[in-house]
């Protein structure tokens, strides 16, 4: 149910109303319509992370190497 | 997929299940809240890379699975009307009320219809002035903003054929409930990262302190999973207690101002049964007096309680992590997929659903990250 997909946003459809602003957003070719009314800062060609045509959250490009880099340090240190 | 493949690698699985065993030195046993967590773990083999001094323990975040046998009731009473399209996510349709379910019903001649989006229903109620289009709002923090949102849409534009069935629950007082229990075994939690992309992890931080446990917010594929308990065993082996965010790409510490807002425009914490675990204190969401002409059971009337038949289900011990599904004596046997007789055996979330497709046959390698096809 918390299933959430993380998807690229193709093109917005820009509201007045931030309650009522959405996207075309693609997962992996699949492309769906999806509210943007919780990511009000997501912009074209971010992802952002989608649940039940709502986005969550949009993705943090840096944040999501530091499990990598967390690796390399850790491997790093025990050498 | 981008933000998806390159956490399923199997070289990276090796790093990280050899730094675990690196810094472990005594038993631990960690509970994995979320059922789509558990479905990766066995899915992917996540348990069997660790020492075997570390324990999973899978819980109770699987909201069709806790969804209250009365209110799967009540949805079919409502659902068998001829004046309604009944709209659920797809997970609800095998879900065994008392006597039957959506499947069967849909089957009699109901309009139950599956749909992505609680939206998807708000359109199908403008398309549809002539019916009663009901939505059956089922989830956690994470899918409230969502419903809360059709509801929103519904009021702004006058829709009056609209209505949810709420059975929204809330994570953190159920996190709570388990640790307070006597029989409490968790000594770390892994958090569900969704719910906190939308709530944040405040609301954990007096959760860790108070019970001496750690609390890693954790994503949802396999290097994810264990890199949080890499990082909650870490906090073990040192004595310490706190949140610790490793879901950081998609989860910042105050969550999503928005969908919080939204889902206090539109709902009220309430307290709500758990199908097989009890009434939880403020563990529910209900709609606010404002919304509540969008409320389906004001609309339609209260169901009469039917009397629930006795099963063989243990749903409740497995939710609690007090047995694995392959110690419940009906397991794979009288219940299956197919011929479900609870919600673990049905949700893409439950537990007993994720042993039937994935653990049913004894592993073909120990030691490597491996996709389980079902
Ligand atoms: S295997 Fe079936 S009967 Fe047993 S606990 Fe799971 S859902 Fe219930």
């Amino acid at each position: 149910m918390c299933l959430a997909v993380p998807g690229k946003i193709l093109s917005i459809t820009d509201e007045d109303d931030a309650l009522l602003r959405s996207a075309r957003v693609s997962f992996g070719g699949i492309v769906k319509e999806i509210s943007l009314a919780g990511v009000p800062e997501a912009k074209l060609g971010d992802y952002v992370i989608v649940h039940a045509g709502f986005a969550l959250a949009r993705l943090d490009e840096q944040e999501a190497q530091r499990v990598f880099t967390t690796l390399q340090q850790m491997e790093g240190s025990s050498r | 997929m981008k933000f998806v493949d390159e956490y399923r690698g199997k070289d990276a699985a090796a790093r990280m299940a050899a730094a675990i065993a690196q810094v472990t030195t005594r038993p631990w046993t960690i509970m994995e809240i979320c059922g789509g967590q558990t479905h990766a773990i066995v899915k992917y083999g996540v348990d069997r890379l660790l020492p075997d001094t570390i324990t999973l323990i899978h819980g109770p975040g699987c909201p069709v699975c806790v969804t209250p046998v009365e209110l799967i009731d009540k949805a079919l009473e409502i659902a068998a009307l001829p004046e309604v399209i009944f709209c659920s996510f797809g997970d609800m349709l095998r879900v065994p009320g008392s006597h039957s379910d959506l499947l069967a019903v849909k089957a009699n001649g109901g309009d139950v219809r599956i749909v992505y989006a609680p939206l998807d229903a708000v359109k199908l109620a403008q398309r549809h002035p002539e019916k009663q289009v009901v939505f059956f709002a089922v989830g956690f923090e994470t899918t409230a903003p969502a419903t809360a949102l059709a509801v929103l849409q519904a009021s702004r534009l006058n829709i009056t054929n609209f209505s949810m069935l709420v059975a929204h629950v809330r994570v953190p007082p159920a996190m709570e409930a388990i640790l307070a229990a006597p029989h409490n075994q968790v000594q770390g939690f892994l958090a569900a990262g969704h719910v906190c992309t939308v709530m944040g992890y405040t609301e954990y931080e007096p959760l860790a302190q108070r019970y001496r446990t750690p609390i890693i917010v954790t994503g949802f594929e396999p290097l994810d999973i264990l890199h949080g308990i890499y990082l909650c065993v870490k906090q073990l082996e040192a004595g310490r207690a706190s949140v610790e965010n490793q879901y950081a790409r998609a989860v910042r510490r105050e969550g999503s101002r928005e969908a919080q807002q939204l889902i206090s425009e539109v709902f009220e914490v309430t307290h709500r049964q758990w199908r097989g675990l009890g009434a939880i204190t403020d563990s529910g969401l209900g709609l606010r007096e404002r919304y509540a002409g969008f409320d389906t059971v004001r609309r339609f009337g209260a169901a009469a309680p039917g009397a629930t038949t006795p099963t063989e289900c243990i749903s409740g011990l497995v939710l609690q992590g007090v047995k694995k599904p392959q110690e419940c004596p009906a397991f794979g046997k009288r219940c299956t997929p197919e011929q479900p007789l609870g919600a673990p055996m049905v949700s893409t979330e439950g537990a007993c659903a994720a042993y039937y497709r994935y653990r049913r046959s004894p592993p073909h390698s120990r030691a490597t990250l491996q996709e389980t096809k079902p």
